[in-house]
């Protein structure tokens, strides 16, 4: 790892300005993907900002009809929090689901999504859910925010400040994971909501994306039995040693019918 | 540098470090605390564990500078004197390691379990080890020795 500068600023207007004066600054939540890429030196900033101190970006709340996920929030508060575990069960389990306790300890929603890892979780619950991200820019709908494998529509000096998830009728998440680290080889997210049905994959693509056939036929019909028939096509999924991309295809059905039946 | 203060095992220490310093090489070569051990450094193995304001965290994925004004327990800070706490006891007596390597990870993991579940089932103890990596014992004998250590914890 090269050195680099460390600023840990107490407020959230001492981390904009830090990140927007670094030369080349970098934005650090829990650490747990920002520090193995440091350690690869697959990235060398000059500086890391450290979120860590500002306690007001870390808590939920309920707003209305939504959960309100502050972006420090780690993936360990998520899935004990009683009021996400009321509102939206699903979106709980998730959280139980990533890597394992220490990863829930340190890592964020916030970092999570930022990164957008292409086997992340939480993209998959964000865009089902049409969940809302808050910056210290401006507001982003989920299907705007991630644009493509490892790639958000964040600026540079932009920090994430929450995210906002209306709750749902009906909501699940089913995951074919990695067994050695649980990230998703496949994951999907579906939910029947104010707008409709949505079903998000993860792990199977570059980014989380939407299958409108799926969604159309649980419009008419919520019910696994809806889905016999659906495939999707593996010619832009991704294929690795861990699964290929027929297999990840045949995979999202499987996860798809799970995740209905789990929704209920 | 940069200076780092923080409570370890109760007593308050300060040292130089550079931004880049992780929590694990403070510990290991500043402080001398061997017994947090490095397996992966790649935030796999668990051997690292310790907790850092009660919550077990790997600490070859923390900066030295995270843990400013934390407070940290290792290993060393279990034992009162010459009595083991009662999940190292537990360790012992139920043959919960072999070469001892990933031992210390798997007692800080063990123990924030349950300060959040004070009696695991074998399935919940199973799954919460994911994160801490055995080559020797097959973990049958490790999941016995924390069942046994929750219980002496429940006293
Ligand atoms: C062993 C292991 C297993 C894992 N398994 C899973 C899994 O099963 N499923 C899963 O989904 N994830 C998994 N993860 C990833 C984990 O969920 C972390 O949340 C993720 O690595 C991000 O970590 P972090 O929150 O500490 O962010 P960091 O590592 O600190 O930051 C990640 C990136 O986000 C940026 N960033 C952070 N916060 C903000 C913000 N508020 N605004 C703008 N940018 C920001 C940083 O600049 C950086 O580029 C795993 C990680 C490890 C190490
Ligand atoms: S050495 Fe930290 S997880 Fe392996
Ligand atoms: S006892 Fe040798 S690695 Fe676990």
């Amino acid at each position: 790892m090269y050195d680099f500068e460390y600023v840990k600023p107490g407020s959230l207007d001492a981390a904009k300005s830090a990140i927007a004066g670094a030369e080349d600054g970098k934005l650090m939540a829990g650490g747990m993907t920002l520090i193995p890429t440091l350690k690869q030196r697959l990235a060398s900033p000059s500086d890391v900002v450290d979120l860590g101190g500002l306690g007001d970006l870390a808590g939920i709340r309920k707003d209305g009809n939504s959960i309100v996920i502050g972006a420090m929030t780690r993936h360990a508060e998520v899935a004990a929090s009683a009021d996400v575990k009321a509102a939206i069960p699903a979106l709980a389990d998730l959280a139980e689901g990533i890597g394992d306790p220490q990863v829930r300890n340190r890592g964020t929603i916030g970092g999570s999504i930022a990164n957008n890892d292409p086997a992340a979780d939480y993209p998959a619950a964000l865009v089902a859910l049409g969940a809302t991200v808050r910056t210290t820019k401006r507001e982003l709908a989920a299907e705007d925010f991630f644009t493509g494998m490892f790639e958000t529509a964040l600026e540079d000096d932009e920090i994430i400040t929450e995210v906002v998830f209306p709750t749902a009728e009906k909501a699940a998440y089913a995951k074919f994971p990695n067994p050695a680290s649980r990230y998703a080889i496949v994951g999907v997210f579906v939910a029947k909501g104010g707008d409709g049905v949505k079903v998000a994959v993860t792990g199977a693509g570059p980014a989380v994306f939407r299958v409108a056939e799926m969604e159309t036929a649980l419009s008419g019909n919520f019910s696994a039995d809806a889905l016999q028939g659906i495939s999707v096509s593996a010619d832009d999924l991704n294929s690795d040693i861990h699964a290929g991309a027929d297999y990840r295809a045949h995979l999202v059905g499987v996860m798809a019918q799970r995740a209905v039946k789990a929704a209920g | 540098m940069a200076n780092v203060t923080m409570t370890i095992n109760g007593k308050q220490v300060s040292g130089e470090v550079e931004s880049r310093t992780l929590l694990v090489e403070f510990l290991r070569d500043q402080q001398r605390l061997t017994g947090t051990h490095v397996g992966c450094d790649t935030s796999q193995c668990g051997a690292c564990v310790v907790h850092v304001n009660g919550d077990s965290a790997k600490s070859c994925t923390m900066l030295a500078v995270q843990a400013d004004g934390a407070d940290v327990t290792t290993i060393e800070g279990l034992a009162k004197g010459d009595d083991l706490h009662p999940m190292q006891a537990a360790f012992r007596e139920n043959h919960g390691l072999q070469c001892g390597f990933c031992t210390p990870g798997m007692i800080m993991s063990a123990i924030d379990l349950v300060q959040h579940n004070a009696d695991p089932s074998e399935t919940e103890i199973r799954e919460w080890l994911e994160g801490n990596i055995c080559r020797c014992t097959g973990y049958h004998n490790i999941v016995k020795s924390i069942k046994a250590g929750a219980e002496a914890m429940r006293g």
